[in-house]
């Protein structure tokens, strides 16, 4: 090895920390143990490992959306590799910047159906925004920092790289950061400021307008974040947030009306229905926030802000679509609305307000208490009660518990909520709890799952233990699927087809078994304390609450009906067609 | 803007890309896995010292559909350019074929003379055979192979459709 050569395992180690990055979440296996040799004699980056590479893989995910940084994880080849699919397609849908670096057999062996082989390139074509088979080690340390570029500019997503043996231990020459220049992927950041100045003339004239906000403002920084808020103040206009989007805008602020979409309230749905003004985001008009397509927000213009060209007129036609980052277009709205010499007098708004406040009235979200059977919605306002003030990160699972969360639970800052939107992945909430702890050690990070997700990566358990992360799970155990119950009832005339969670653990055993610590409470008047309880507890802790097993989640816009369809409460709404064929198909 | 219509259209995109492994699967995967329509895909380098080549896609959809497949291509990292043809000017479009014939006599003159008004060259010949090469638009080639099944046609194989914009702008 000649000065200024290394090999590739030591390559890729500089290259990770050229890259900033301190966290690894890895499996070892065949492959990858010449890299796993090289982490070994070093202390720049740590490993977490874990017990599935699932786990890995939304381990980085909750670390990557709790920070804003890029999250990496390390696999072998073959299984390992496949194992990590589920989460890369979360991580596309979701727009998390990850980095998945997978083993390779060696080059010379690839083709061949050689031990632990899969043509990983192939099989994630389509669940990445992009990926690389290295196939010189002059070209990895470029492919690397590449590949960190393309996972965090534009709209943020997974990039994997795949490693073939040999290359970790051929030697060649490192390129630093600054050294390598990108050939083509330079997304457009900035707004077009005509186009920006007919949005102000539509935000002047707006009788009835509306802010529909996403991820996207999430993902483009804090100084989204705070434009949006100031835009907000300043126009005196609403604002409703999509599932990803929560905490884009603080939950206890007047203007917030609350989610929008399936689950999302009465107030925030009634508004997208009736505005005249849609001013979109950072979002992607995404099914289960539309509703009914052809029937979605008859009356209003649409001005969709998204960094992604695919997303504009993807599932609805807008009037003035915006590419751009949101932070920058943001702060070009607000700097011409600031410069306006006549602003709109704020009392052409009070109809509309009082409009909002009358459906707001309606309290969509009130659910009956009763101090035996505890509510599944009272687990989780009495958890954002207990939490309120502190330090906290919420991750959840997929499913009834993950929408009352999202209803219940007020998140006043970004990068407080980790779930599963787009993908809808049972198992994502553990893991990537961990992945938030390894980020934040400090902090107090809550996964609130269902007894059915919580059993598709509790493995992961023993990860905990290992890495001294005292996640507190609360499962919110309704002895069902609860979403897939709650479908069956209102859609299949009550035939709970394999809905029920049969021969169920039980969790406070199995928290012993892994080292954790277990809590059982199914009476109401003792949720409090059990919640307590379990937040004082150093270590982590897993939180069997036994529900009412036959409360559902509403509101609800059955799939398939207009926003101005929704759904209150079964008793009140009973007799209502629900389930059209669209619907059905939209399932 | 954007009009909403479910009227499906033609269109030639053509996509400038990085020449290296997976791209041609990125580009089919994109249609496969978004359900859009191929009518015609042709692909070859067309700049070796930085690597380029050149895709040619001939595609069918509504407005909407057809925005939403060049935003796609735009998407992937390797595409360098994407234009379409179609949408944007005046534009010049070939394809090449070659179709076999086999027979004897009379059907062999016929189609030499077929051949003689689509302009359509001889490259190969037996005494029972002949190859021809023809070049145009799609819907002459598609005329020449009509003409040319009752006089013997056995086998015939298309490049697929390659255009460029009319007037001294390169893509």
């Amino acid at each position: 090895m000649t000065q200024g050569q290394l090999n590739g395992s030591q390559i890729l180690l500089k290259a990770l920390t050229d890259q900033g990055v301190d966290v690894v979440f890895g499996y070892p296996g065949g492959v990858v143990l010449p890299l796993y040799d090289e982490l070994f004699k070093q202390e720049a980056v740590r490993h977490v490992l874990v017990r599935h590479e699932q786990g890995a893989i939304h381990a980085a995910e909750g670390y990557a959306r709790s920070t804003g940084r890029v999250g990496v994880l390390l696999v072998t080849s073959g299984p390992g590799a496949t194992n990590t699919v589920t989460g890369l397609t979360d991580a596309l849908l979701d727009s998390t910047p990850i980095v998945c670096l997978t083993g390779q057999v060696p080059t010379d062996l690839i083709g061949n159906d050689a031990f632990q082989e899969a043509d990983t390139t192939g099989i994630t074509r389509a669940c990445t925004k992009h990926n690389y088979l290295v196939k010189d080690v002059n070209r990895l340390s470029y492919t690397l920092h590449e590949a960190f570029h393309v996972a965090r500019s534009g709209r943020p997503g997974p990039v994997l790289v795949d490693l073939p043996k040999d290359i970790l231990t051929a030697v060649g020459e490192y390129l630093s950061p600054h050294e390598v220049q990108h050939k083509s992927y330079y997304p457009q950041t900035k707004g077009d400021p005509s186009a920006i100045a007919e949005v102000i003339h539509l935000m002047v004239n707006a009788k009835k307008p509306l802010f529909y906000c996403g991820g996207g403002v999430i993902n483009s920084g804090l100084s989204a974040v705070e434009k949006l808020m100031q835009l907000v103040h300043n126009t005196g206009f609403p604002v409703t947030l999509t599932l990803m989007g929560l905490g884009a805008v603080p939950a206890s602020d007047y203007h917030y009306l609350g989610m929008v979409g399936m689950h999302g309230t009465y107030e925030a749905n009634m508004a997208m229905h009736d505005c005249d003004l849609m001013l979109c985001v950072g979002a992607r008009f995404d099914d289960r926030v539309t509703g009914k397509v052809s029937a979605f927000s008859p009356n209003s213009q649409k001005v969709h802000i998204d960094i992604d060209p695919s997303s504009i007129n993807k599932n609805v036609v807008v009037d003035i679509p915006i590419i751009g980052d949101v932070s920058n277009v943001l702060e070009e709205i607000l700097r011409q609305w600031e410069a306006l010499i006549h602003k709109p007098n704020r009392s052409l708004l009070t109809p509309w307000w009082n409009q909002i406040e009358a459906w707001r009235s309606l309290q969509c979200l009130r659910f009956e208490t009763t101090d035996n059977v505890i509510k599944p919605q009272r687990v989780i306002r009495s958890l954002y009660e207990a939490t309120r003030g502190r330090d906290v990160y919420v991750c959840t699972e997929v499913g009834q518990h993950q929408m009352w969360t999202a209803q219940h639970f007020g998140f006043d800052q970004p990068r407080r909520w980790m779930t599963s939107g787009g993908l809808g992945t049972m198992g994502f909430g553990l893991p990537a709890a961990i992945g938030v702890q390894v980020a934040h050690p400090h902090s107090l990070v809550i996964d609130i799952a269902g007894e059915a997700s919580i059993m598709m990566n509790l493995q992961e358990m023993a990860t905990a233990i290992q890495h001294r992360l005292p996640v507190k799970v609360f499962i919110i155990n309704n002895r069902y699927m609860g979403m897939v119950r709650q479908w069956q009832e209102l859609l299949y005339g009550g035939r709970y087809s394999e809905s029920y969670s049969a021969t169920l653990p039980d969790f406070t055993k199995l928290a012993d078994a892994f080292g954790w610590t277990g809590l059982h409470v199914d009476k109401a008047t003792a949720l409090d304390e059990a919640i307590r309880t379990a937040l004082d507890i150093p270590g982590p802790v897993i939180v069997d609450v036994v529900v009412d097993s036959s409360e559902n989640c509403f509101p609800m816009i059955p799939a398939g009906a207009a926003h101005n369809e929704i759904l209150l409460e079964p008793a009140k709404d009973a007799g209502k067609a629900l389930g059209s064929e669209e619907g059905m198909v939209l399932i | 803007m954007i009009i909403e219509t479910k009227q499906e259209a033609r269109h030639t995109i053509a996509v400038l890309v990085d020449n290296e492994a997976g791209v041609l699967a990125r580009v089919i995967g994109l249609f496969s896995g978004r359900g859009y329509n191929i009518e015609s895909l042709t692909v070859a380098e067309v700049n070796p010292r930085n690597k380029l080549s050149r895709i040619t896609i001939v595609t069918i959809g509504t407005p909407m559909i057809i925005e939403q497949i060049k935003a796609q291509l735009r998407r992937l990292v390797p595409v360098r350019k994407v234009s379409d043809l179609t949408a944007e000017g005046p534009y010049v479009e070939r394809e090449l074929a070659l179709v076999k014939l086999k027979g004897t006599g009379e059907a062999r003159r016929e189609a030499l003379q077929i051949a003689g008004i689509f302009r359509a060259r001889v490259v190969d010949s037996t005494n029972e055979s002949f190859v021809f090469e023809i070049v145009g638009h799609s819907g002459k080639l598609d005329a020449f192979v009509n003409l040319m099944r009752p006089v013997g046609l056995v086998d015939v194989s298309r490049a697929g459709v390659v255009a460029i914009a009319r007037g001294s702008e390169p893509l």
